[in-house]
Parts: structure tokens; sequence; C-alpha cells
């Protein structure tokens, strides 16, 4: 292939231990999509140590080039080494639009790559999308999601960080060629941060999960959730819950669903005794179906929901339970 | 001040996210529908700042840019236990992006001279980014760790951090250092009264962009040092839900047909 041309969309690929995060294949589908309608290449960047597998990968998922540092120094993701890796890269090949996951991660570097390059970002967009005048537009929500701003940038490259699970990954094809070009790293001195390791790893990542049922205010004791997590085992889905239930200490932080916690959009979402604030629904309003239970039919939850049954949780859920019981040996 | 850590936490005054009203017509957000409140993940810096300075001694700089009443954030900041409070307000600061309200508190920061630490919430209620404490970290040139939900030890040169990216992190930071904190990592205390009756007479300091044009460049503050604009706002409609509640004691079972129906219910048998 040619050397690259300039203005490329680039998608930064987060990895960890080898592994893809699901958002940087998403990417690669829109990323692939925007760079057709803007008549360029789709570039990967794709950071790590003994990732070199991982590159083809990224072709496979739409890529016309992957930019490959394979190092040692990249094991663990130093912040500032990786913002190094980045910058010097994107002030050599020069891509117009910059997409990362709206990770943990991706939302700890992009800024930082931002900075250095004095360009504008947009956080969390859950659309991308090429105007009349050919020109890139963000869009994100806002104000717990009761707005959605529309957000264009002045400076080059445009950054924006994209939300998980909004984006359709193209389909693998492991026919697809394009070209991994491995990179020399950067020799970068001490960034004055150490990664000791990893303490905890999630045991629940609400993010992915395809059915949640959460509780909230409506429950009246701790031990009332393992109703809530007998309805979610039964469905294969994961206990979430509202924030007041993390504040009271009765489960971890991990399943906490909202605007501090997580941003979850399964197919169904059934949320019991959870009246909807709009911290709570900043953070789930975009599940494909809601079901809704709650004693009280103001809730604003119930404005939000496709399905609900107004009644006292302590009864709906234990029939809710004993009929799925029954449905399931019968099939 | 000459003892300990020179700690500098960045808050922002935000509108009340639960109240705050939207002129849908407008297309905008109208600000005075809702009263000002410190940003809360903002609390749970100060705090982190007021706990390291009992720990290991310091001093507490709290600096905020925004419109003149910012300064009752700033004052109850003072009440909360920090030393010193600078607001940064002048018409040329308004209408900054995340890359220009970074700019101008690093330029900020620069003017206060030493420091050994800034602290930072993980984001605001308002803006909703993260991005501003990561982006004064670049610009001064200095590590950072986001999402900070521990502080496992802190010494005059470096603290030993738990970051939460999901999975969680212990990870060493030389100082000086930025960090931005969860809200696991405390429960914000509330001022004594006596405090509050003290900061009421205290002096905050006051800097427009004049008073900082030593210390960075003026046109990479407000409107003009913003690279991103945001030219539209859409209030999605809500509609679309069915909305359909059931009655009556065979409401369960309808509501499981209803699942049925549309495919989400994997009822197989797993044993």
């Amino acid at each position: 292939m040619n050397q690259p041309i300039e203005n490329g969309v680039m998608v930064y690929a987060e990895q960890k231990k080898g592994i893809v995060h699901p958002v940087s294949l998403e990417l690669l589908g829109k990323g692939r999509e925007l760079a057709d309608k803007l008549n360029v290449e789709l570039w990967g960047i794709l950071l790590g140590h003994n990732i070199k597998g991982k590159a083809e990968t990224l072709i496979h998922y739409g890529a016309d080039r992957v930019f490959l540092y394979d190092d040692p120094t990249l094991e663990e993701f130093d912040v500032v080494r990786y913002k190094h890796v980045l910058v010097e890269l994107v002030r050599e090949v020069k891509p117009q639009l910059i997409l990362m996951g709206a990770t943990p991660l991706g939302r700890s570097l992009a800024p930082r790559v931002a900075a250095a390059l004095n360009t504008g970002l947009t956080a969390d967009c859950i659309d991308i999308q090429i105007d009349d005048k050919g020109e890139i537009v963000q869009i994100r929500p806002a104000f717990t999601g009761n707005i959605l701003a529309y957000i264009k940038t002045r400076s080059k490259p445009v950054m924006a960080t994209v939300r998980y699970r909004v984006m359709k990954p193209l389909t693998k094809d492991p026919s697809r060629k394009g070209e991994v070009i491995e990179k020399p790293t950067p020799k970068i001195p001490d960034t004055g941060l150490k990664v000791l390791g990893e303490i905890s790893t999630r045991r629940v990542n609400l993010a992915e999960a395809d059915i949640i049922v959460s509780g909230g205010r409506g429950l009246k004791r701790k031990e009332d959730l393992n109703m809530l997590k007998e309805l979610a085992s039964i469905l294969g889905g994961v206990l979430g819950v509202s924030r007041p239930l993390v504040d009271e200490g009765w489960v971890s932080k991990e399943h906490q669903v909202g605007f501090s916690g997580n941003t979850v959009k399964p197919k169904l979402y059934i949320a019991c005794g959870i009246s909807g604030s709009p911290q709570h629904i900043a953070g789930m309003r975009d599940s494909e179906i809601i079901v809704a239970i709650n004693i009280d039919q103001s809730a604003p939850i119930f404005r939000i929901a496709d399905y609900g049954i107004v009644g006292d949780l302590y009864e709906v859920i234990p029939k809710l339970i004993e009929t799925l019981k029954r449905l399931k040996k019968h099939e | 001040m000459d003892k300990g850590l020179h700690i500098i936490v960045l808050i922002k005054q935000v509108p009340d996210i639960e109240k705050v009203k939207f002129n849908v017509e407008e297309g905008r957000i109208d600000r005075s529908s809702a009263p000002l409140e410190t940003n809360p993940f903002d609390l749970n810096a100060l705090e982190a700042a007021i706990q390291l300075k009992e720990r290991i001694g310091g001093y507490v700089t709290v600096i905020s840019m925004g419109p003149p009443q910012a300064e009752s954030s700033l004052r109850d900041a003072l009440a909360r236990g920090a030393d010193r409070a600078i607001l940064l307000t002048d018409k040329l600061f308004a209408g900054a992006d995340t890359l220009a309200t970074s700019y101008t508190l690093a330029t900020a920061i620069r003017k206060v001279g030493h420091f050994d630490l800034i602290i930072c919430g993980e984001k605001t209620v308002d803006g909703d980014t993260g991005q501003v404490g990561p982006e004064v970290a670049e610009h001064l040139n200095i590590p950072h760790v986001a999402y900070v939900c521990e502080i496992k030890s802190a010494t005059l040169d470096k603290l030993l951090l738990v970051s939460d990216m999901g999975d969680k992190y212990l990870i060493e930071v030389k100082l000086p250092a930025l960090i931005t904190v969860t809200k696991d990592i405390n429960t914000p205390r509330l001022p004594t009264l006596r405090n509050v009756l003290k900061a009421k007479k205290a002096t905050i300091e006051v800097w427009n962009a004049n008073d900082l044009a030593g210390y960075g460049e003026v046109c990479r503050f407000g409107l003009q040092g913003s690279m991103t604009t945001v030219f539209k706002i859409v209030f999605p409609s809500e509609g679309t839900r069915k909305g359909l509640i059931f009655h009556g004691d065979d409401a369960v079972e309808k509501l499981v047909e209803v699942l049925r129906e549309r495919g989400v219910l994997r009822l197989e048998s797993t044993d």
C-alpha cells in the first residue's frame, strides 16, 4: 500500500490483556461509514504488549490500516505514556477525526490527547454524522439526557468519545485486506505514574448485560434483594439498583444504574420499586424494553416505560417468579 | 503553608440538575429556573483535600471559574475547611468549552505558583464530560490519575491510589500531580455553623483575564479559545414508549405474555 494519506478517520482500539474492547469494534463500524462518506481511509491504532495478532482483527472489522505499537513499556495503561504515543502519531499522519470509546480509559486518555493537540473534544457521543457541507457533527446527550446537543469542532483533528453499545460493529470478515504498520514505540522518560497492578476485577458488568432487574427504594430490607436476584437469575439477567440502595450499603456500586453509576442499554430493563429520578433515568432510558413495577401510579418511571404494573412489588415479583418458573418447566 | 501539601481543588457552581427546566420552544436551558449549588462531585474532591491536610498537613486553595455568584460556592468551600479561595470571573472567560476552561484554570494555577496536588471531581453534573481535570493536567504537564476511589497512602512526594476504571488498579503517582475522584472516596462533611460565620467574612480573591495575562495567552480563554460549538439543541421525544399498564389479577400473566411475544424471555430450561 501507499503511504497513508492525510485526513483519515482514526479509531483508538482499546485493549486489555490482548482483548479488544467491543466498543472499539463498534467504532470501526461507524468509522468505516464515516470514512466512506468522507472518501478517506479508516485507521486503527493499537497500543499494548504482545498484541500483534489483534491488529488483523481490526482490519477484519473495517480498518484499512492499523498502526501498531507493541512494546513492554505499553503493557499497563500509563495515561501519560499512551498520550505521548498518540500525539506523536497524530502529528505524523494527521487524521481529521479520532474516535475513542467513552469508557473510563477513553475518558481519561482522550482529554489529555486533545489538550496536547489544542483541539476540541466532545464527550460521550451517541452519534456522529456528516452534514451537507461535509462537516462532522457530533451528537451527545446533556443535562442527564434531557437534551441532545449537536456539536461541531472548528479545530483539527475533531475528537470524540463515543458511548458503548450505540454503534453497530460490522460483521467480521477475515478476507478483508489491509495493512498493519508496526511503529517503533517512542522512548519516553519517567512519567511519574506507576501502575502497580489490578487489585480487583469487576464481577458484574451491567453495561454488557442483556437483561437487568433493578430495585429501588420500594424495597424495605436488604434481604428483599434476594427476590430480585432470583428473578434476574431466572431471566438470565443481572441485578441492578438505584443509587439509594448503594448509599445504604446494601449492594456494591458495580450494580448501580444511573448518572453517577452505570449507563446501561439492555434488551430488557425491569425497574422494581424505582420511582424514576432524572439521575436514574439518565442511566437506563435507552434500554430496548422498559418494564416498571411500582405501587405509585404517578411515579415518573411509568412515563418512560413500555409496560407497567401498578402494584405492591412484594406481591407482583413473587407472582412473576412463580409464573416464569412454571413456564420454564413446561418448555 | 511551608509544611505539608499545597493542594488546589477545582470546583464549579452548577444548577440543581433535578430542578432545572428547559425552554423547549427556544431550545435552551433556563438556568435561572433552578437553584445553584456546588457540583456534588467537587464536594468529594474538597473533602479528599481536607482529609489529606488533616493527615499530613497542608494548605488548601479552591479555585472556581464562573459568574460572580459562584462566590457563594467558594465561601461554602471555606466553611468546609479550605484556606484560600479564588474566583476567576470575566466576560472573556464566558462561553468556554472544556479546552478553554481547562486552559484558563491551568493559567490561574500557574499564577498561584507552587502546588503539590490538584484534586477535581470526576465530572460535573451539568457538563458531564469529565474532561476538564485531565486537560488541566496536560496543560500543566503533570501526570493525572482519573476515577480515584481511595487514597491508600500519601507522603509529601507521592500518593498511592486506587483508580476505579471498572476494574480497580493500584497506582503510584509522583507529585506534583492531578487526581479526579469518584463519589466513593468519602462522604463530604457539612460545614459547622462557626465556620459558616467565619467564611462569611473571609476574602474571596477575584481574578479577571487581565490578572492572568502574564501567565497564559488571553486568546485561549472563553469563546475565543473554544474549539467546539453547540449549534443545535434537540429535545428527545419520550412518546415512543407504549406505556401499557396492566391491571387486575392477571396483570403478571399479561406482562409475561407480551414479553414473550417480543422475544426477550429466554425460558429454555437450564438444568
